[in-house]
Formats: C-alpha cells, structure tokens, sequence
C-alpha cells in the first residue's frame, strides 16, 4: 500500500522512536484503523491529516493506549516504542502515558489554580524533590508552553480563567511539565484564533528539539508549515506517509491528490 | 341544590356552548372551515371558558365567603348571656354549628320532619332526645339561644345556597351567550383561547405561590401570638423542655435547645453514615462500575428512596434498636438503657439518605466533563488519582449541595425519630441516650387534647417557625452552591 519512495530514506537520519505494525482498532464491530504501518521518529513533527471520521484521533490515542479507557474499543497488531511493545502485559498504561503525553482537541485546564494545573504531573510523578524545586518545573514549563509573560503575575488564578489560547499554551506546558518523550497532539488548534494558533505552531516547532511530536490536524497549510513528515488517512487505512514537501507537492497515491486538491474532504 | 350537581350543570352548559359556538361560527363561514379565522374548536372552546370559568369562579368565591358572612351574622345573634363564663364565643359558635348539622341530618335520615327542625323551640329536652336518637351526638342538653341561632344558621345557609345556585347558573348562561356572539368568522378565538390558557397557567403558579405564603403566615401570626404568652428569650436559650397539660399557664418550661440538640446530634449521626457511604456509591456508580453493574445498581439503591419513612421507623423500632441494645446494653458495654437512642434513629436515618446523597452526586460527578479525566490519564494518572484530584474537586461544590439537601431531609424527618430515639428532651452528649427532635414534638404538643390558645400548643408553631427558618437557610445555601456549580461548565 505504501511504497517509500527512495529519496525519503535518504534525508531520514533520526532514530524511529515508534514503530508500529499491522495495527486494527475496532470499536465494537467498527473497523476504524485497518493494517496501520507507521515509522515515527524521534525530534520530528509528524502531521496525521484526512478527512473527518478516517480515524487520526484513533490512531493517535493507540500510541499512549488512552483508548483503553474506552469500553467497546479493541486494538490488535504491534506498537512499539524504543523497541517495546506497549500492549504488552508488562507495561503500565499509566507509566506509558508519563512518557507519551498527550494535548486534546479542546482545551482542559483542570478547575485548579495556574499553577497546580502544571505541578498536577510532577506532583503525581515525585519528579520534584521541594517546593523551590516544583516551582523551578513549574517556570520552565510555562515558559516552554510560551505563556509565562502573560500568567506570571497571576499563578494561583484558576486555570480556567484564561482564554482559550492561553488555555490550550496552558495545557501544552503541562503536557511538557510531566518531561514527555513523546507529544500527542489531536488537533490543538482548531478551537483557537489565527494569533493563538500562530504561537502554538511556533510552539510545536520549538518543541521538536527535543521531543517526537505527533500532531492531529485539518489544516493542510498547518501541516505543510510545521511538519517535516506526514501521514495521509483515509477511511481508516494509511494511503500515504512521507516527506511532507514530497506529500505535498508530488503525491504517489490518486486519493491524496484529490483530498490535498481539496477532492475528497 | 348541592355543589355537584351545579358544577355538573355548569359543566353541561360548557359542553352545549362548544357545540353550539363550533356550528355558529362554521355557518357564518358558509360552511368552509378555511374562511374562519381559526380552527373551529376554537371558536367552540371560547364559548366552553366564558360559560365555564366566570361561573365557576363565581361559586368558589361564593362558597369561601359564604360562611364567614353566616357565622358573623349568627353570631352577632348570640347576647353575651348566652355564653357561659368558663367558654368563649368561638366554642359557642361551633356548638351552634354542629347544633345545625345534626338538625339538618337528622331531617335527611327522616327523624324529623323540615317543620319541626325549624320551628322546635318549646321542648329542648325533647330535641336533644331527638337528635340523640339520629346518631347526631350533642354533648349537653340544646339551650334555647343556641337553638334559635343553629335554626337562623341553617335557615341562612340554605338561602344563599338557592342564591349561589341561581347567581352561577345565569352567569354561565350570560358567558355562554356573549361567547356566542362572538362566534363570528373574523373573531379571533384562537388568540382568546390562546390568553385563557395562560391564565390557567398563571393561576396555577399563583396558587402554589400563594399557598407557601399562607402557610408561611399562619406560621409567623400563631408563632407572634405564642410569644405574647410566653417570652422569647425563654424559648430560643431555654434549657429545659417540660411542657405541663394540667396547670395552665406559667408551669411549663419550652426551651426549644434541648430539642435543636437532639435534631442536630441525630442529624450529625446520619449524616455520618450517609454521606461516605453514599459519596462512594457515587463514586463506584459513575466511574468503576460497568454499565451493566450501573443500570441494575442505581435504581435498587434509588428504591431506598420510595420506602415510607414509617416503615424505616419500624425497622429501628424493631430491628435496629435491639440490636444495638445487645451489643451496648447491659449484657454488653452497659451504656445504652434501651432500645431507642440518637444512635438507633441516627442510623436507620443514614440508611434512608444514602440514595439522596449517591443519586444526586453520581449525577454531578456524571456531569464532569470527560475530557477533565482525559487530561488527567494523559498526563500519565491513575484511576483513583484523576478521581480524588480532578473529578472530586470539579464535583465539589455540587456534592456539598447535595449533602445540604440530605441534611435539612434529616432536619425534617420525624416518624423515624418517633418511633426510634424516644421522645426524652434532653441534653447529652452520649449517642446511646434517648433523645427527641423539634418534629417529633411538634406532633405530641398538637395529638394531646390541649387547648389551642394555650402556649403549651402554641409552641408548635414556633417550633415549626424556627424549623422552617433553618431548613429554608439550609436549601437556599445548597441551591446556591449547586447553581454556582452548574455555571461552571456551561
Ligand atoms: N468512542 C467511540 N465509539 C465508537 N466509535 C468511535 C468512537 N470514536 C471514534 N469512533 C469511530 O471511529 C471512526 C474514526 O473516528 P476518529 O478517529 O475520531 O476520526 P478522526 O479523528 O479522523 O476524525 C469514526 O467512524 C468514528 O465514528
Ligand atoms: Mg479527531
């Protein structure tokens, strides 16, 4: 189905940092994700677009199993990180989900203080040894979500106070507060203006020094501007998974033609 | 013409005014619904309300003044000799009441003939025999006054009714007939009807309104008029509760702590066993158990809440009580003397809450929006880590609500008390002990034969005053919190 092109493996130099292999998800007798083979590597933004309902949200919540708290869906195949499969008995989701944090659609600061939304991760980790310690992860991370200028002043403000910009920012920087290898993204944009949505690019692309990001997305021009690879879904198979330029300007497949044409949609 | 036949009648002329308005207004169409302003019912309908409700309205006002003209007119019959001294006008008067009832019945039954129940005024001994005979129970013998005014009273009454009885029937004739001149293609009925049925509504909203505010009232006047005879400061810092019955006046002792103490303890004692108990329900309920487990568990813990609170009482009067009497009372620890305690109904008490409290906060915690426990597993937290610091706090002002809401339930329950703390005011600290509540002495100042000007039957009022002021706090603080809650999230 999905042919590499050659040029790709060239300009791949980063280590893969999941892997995943002949991955189905049913959601009771729907068969959202079928034969799913992906590569995503370390210190690279990788963009899932497609159409709606073509199982990209799915997918993504495969990689840090939050589809387990999910009753009636069912994951077969393989997924692993740095080599481990992370359906593996062994594993605890709850650890898994420290090291593959995750951003939601819509915004969701807890109903807490500023500042307790971002020591909620550390706090349950024991990643602080004291107060000054916690407070030090704290800064850092609302500076990496690039909304400290804004909040400093005001920590102990509930969370849910802010806009929905700085909320999303918000949510990012708890995210990273819990030191993540991995960040998820399911379309963190799509409820924020083109300013808000300006600074979480610019956010993400800063994050890709140090992290795999994976982020959900309907914008074609999101993906194309933050992304170096990106994946095509469509009705839940992968059509197409390349260099991003390469999957924008010169797609392989007919179908990815028509959705970047703005065909299918 | 008794009440039921002149609704029916009413009633009648409504339904031959619809049928008769619904004809009218399709003649006056040619015959062609579609040339009428409205649907014909309409027009049938407006006819139906103008004959019906001003009748109607007419014989209820009619039949609430009715009475208080009567007894004001009779009564000013009465001379003050004829009220003897260790009575009053008021005990007179209702003497003369059932005096006129029993006449009237034992005419009905064929005892007496109309003459003689209107005319009788030679031999009273004879009457009283008589009305004695018919089943009508008159407690001394009839004295003259009295029968004079109880033959006026009933003289009266039937009067009226033939007045009421005409006065209603035209009304409805004059409604049906001005509706029916209406009947017209271009009346708007629609928009009439349309005006009546939100009058209907509005009136039914008023009534409910104006019913809490009479109750409210007679609370404030009964409980003004127990402070006259006995002083306030007595009865709210009193510490002791002996009402006496025999001695009138000055001998009884109404502190109303003993029993706040009581309501509060048994209260506290509930409340201790409901609100974990049912908080963890909740919480099993909406966050562990499958959806199965959920649908068969939930509505056996809600029947709980459809059991008579009698019946509760009975289980603490019988089961409960002895039960703790084994293990605390003498053959055991030795501290509890019998079987009725704070503890006995504090317990059965907690028992009926549970459903309140888990019903009502397993649907706030349901309310807690997924994507809050999302946030919280995909940051890397456990089931009862994202519970206890995400999902309780975002729940907790709605279960604080809920709990307030189970607190004045407990605050107003009274069989259980009755039938399983006892019915001693006293002030203790030990749970074991017999206690009562401001309820349950509601009921026993009121079911003894006092008298109703007496303080020692005053005092109920009061008691239900200051009841009803901390019950009112106590609901108007949770809807507060819990709508303060609701705006949350929305
Ligand atoms: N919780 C769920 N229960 C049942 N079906 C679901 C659930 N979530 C998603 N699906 C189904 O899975 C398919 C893929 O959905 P999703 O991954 O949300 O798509 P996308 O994010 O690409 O819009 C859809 O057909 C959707 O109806
Ligand atoms: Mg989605």
């Amino acid at each position: 189905m999905y042919d590499a092109p050659a040029s790709e493996q060239k300009v791949t130099q980063n280590t893969t940092k999941i892997a995943a292999h002949k991955v189905q998800v049913f959601y009771g007798d729907t068969h959202a994700i079928k034969d799913v083979d992906v590569q995503i590597e370390d210190k690279t933004v990788t963009a899932f677009i497609g159409p709606s309902g073509c199982g990209k949200s799915t997918f993504l919540r495969c990689l840090n199993r939050m589809n387990d708290t999910i009753d009636i869906c069912r994951v077969e195949g393989d997924i692993l990180l740095d080599g481990e499969d992370i359906y593996d008995a062994k594993v605890d989701p709850v650890q898994l989900r420290a090291k593959v944090g995750m951003v939601f659609q819509k915004p969701n600061p807890f109903p807490k203080s500023i500042y307790d939304n971002i020591a909620y991760g550390p706090r349950i980790h024991g990643l602080a040894k004291n107060k000054a310690d916690l407070d030090e992860i704290v800064e850092k991370s609302l500076r990496r979500g690039a909304i400290w200028d804004e909040v400093k002043d005001r920590l102990h403000a509930p969370g849910t106070g802010l806009s929905g910009g700085q909320q999303q920012r918000l949510c990012i920087a708890r995210a990273v507060a819990t030191e993540p290898e991995v960040l998820l993204m399911d379309e963190p944009c799509s409820a924020l203006d083109p300013i808000a949505t300006g600074q979480v690019e610019e956010l993400i692309d800063e994050l890709r020094e140090n992290y795999s990001v994976v982020i959900v997305t309907h914008s074609m021009q999101q993906a194309a501007r933050v992304s170096q690879k990106t994946a095509f879904f469509h009705l839940g198979n992968l059509v197409e998974y390349g260099e991003t330029g390469q999957i924008f300007t010169n797609p392989v497949d007919k179908r990815t033609e028509s959705y970047i044409t703005g065909r299918i949609g | 013409m008794p009440i039921l036949w002149l609704v029916l009648i009413v009633l009648a002329l409504g339904a031959v005014g619809y049928i008769l308005g619904r004809q009218r207004a399709m003649a006056s169409a040619g015959g062609d619904a579609r040339h009428l302003h409205s649907l014909p019912s309409y027009y049938g309908s407006n006819v139906a309300i103008k004959a019906v409700v001003p009748a109607l309205v007419l014989m209820v006002i009619w039949l609430l003044v009715q009475p208080v003209y009567i007894n004001t007119h009779v009564s000013g019959m009465l001379s003050e000799t004829a009220i003897p001294d260790n009575s009053s006008r008021g005990l007179v008067m209702s003497e003369v009441r059932r005096t006129a009832e029993g006449l009237s019945n034992a005419v009905n039954q064929g005892l007496m003939t109309e003459e003689f129940a209107t005319s009788a005024r030679a031999d009273m001994a004879d009457v009283t025999q008589r009305l004695k005979d018919a089943g009508q129970i008159v407690t001394s013998e009839v004295t003259q006054p009295i029968m004079r005014a109880a033959q006026e009273y009933r003289v009266l009454s039937s009067s009226l009714q033939l007045y009421m009885s005409i006065a209603v029937i035209l009304l409805a004739l004059l409604g049906a007939a001005w509706g029916l001149r209406e009947s017209q293609k271009d009346f708007r009925a629609r928009n009439t009807v349309e005006f009546s049925v939100r009058m209907l509504l509005i009136g039914a909203a008023s009534i409910a309104i104006l019913t809490t505010l009479g109750i409210v009232l007679s609370l404030v006047f009964n409980t003004i008029e127990f402070f006259r005879l006995y002083p306030a400061a007595d009865f709210f810092f009193g510490l002791n509760w002996a009402p006496s019955f025999s001695g009138r006046g000055g001998s009884s002792d109404l502190g109303v702590l003993p029993l706040l103490w009581g309501t509060l303890y048994i209260s506290i004692v509930a409340l201790a066993v409901a609100v974990p108990i049912g908080l963890f329900a909740a919480i099993y309920l909406s966050e562990y158990a499958s959806s199965r487990v959920r649908s068969v568990a939930k509505p056996m813990l809600e029947v709980l809440a459809g059991i008579p609170t009698i019946v509760y009482g009975l289980f603490a009067l019988l089961t409960v009580g002895p039960m703790l009497l084994k293990v605390f009372g003498d053959e055991g620890l030795g501290i509890m003397q019998a079987g009725t305690a704070v503890m006995t109904a504090g317990l059965v008490m907690g028992i009926m809450l549970i459903p309140f409290v888990s019903s009502l906060s397993d649907d706030i915690i349901n309310a807690v929006p997924q994507s809050m426990r999302d946030g919280s597993y995909g940051l890397g937290a456990t089931k009862s880590e994202t519970i206890k610091q995400v999902v309780m706090p975002a729940a907790l002002p709605g279960i604080v609500g809920a709990v307030l809401l189970a607190a004045s339930r407990a605050i107003g329950e009274t069989m259980i008390v009755v039938l399983g703390a006892g019915a001693a005011a006293r002030l203790s600290l030990n749970p074991f002990e017999a206690m009562t509540t401001v309820t349950a002495k509601i009921v026993s100042q009121l079911t003894g034969d006092a008298d109703f000007a007496s303080p020692e039957a005053l005092v109920a009022f009061a008691l239900g005053m200051t009841l009803f002021v901390i019950t009112l706090g106590l609901n108007i603080f949770a809807l507060f919190i819990v709508r303060k809650y609701r705006e949350q999230y929305e």
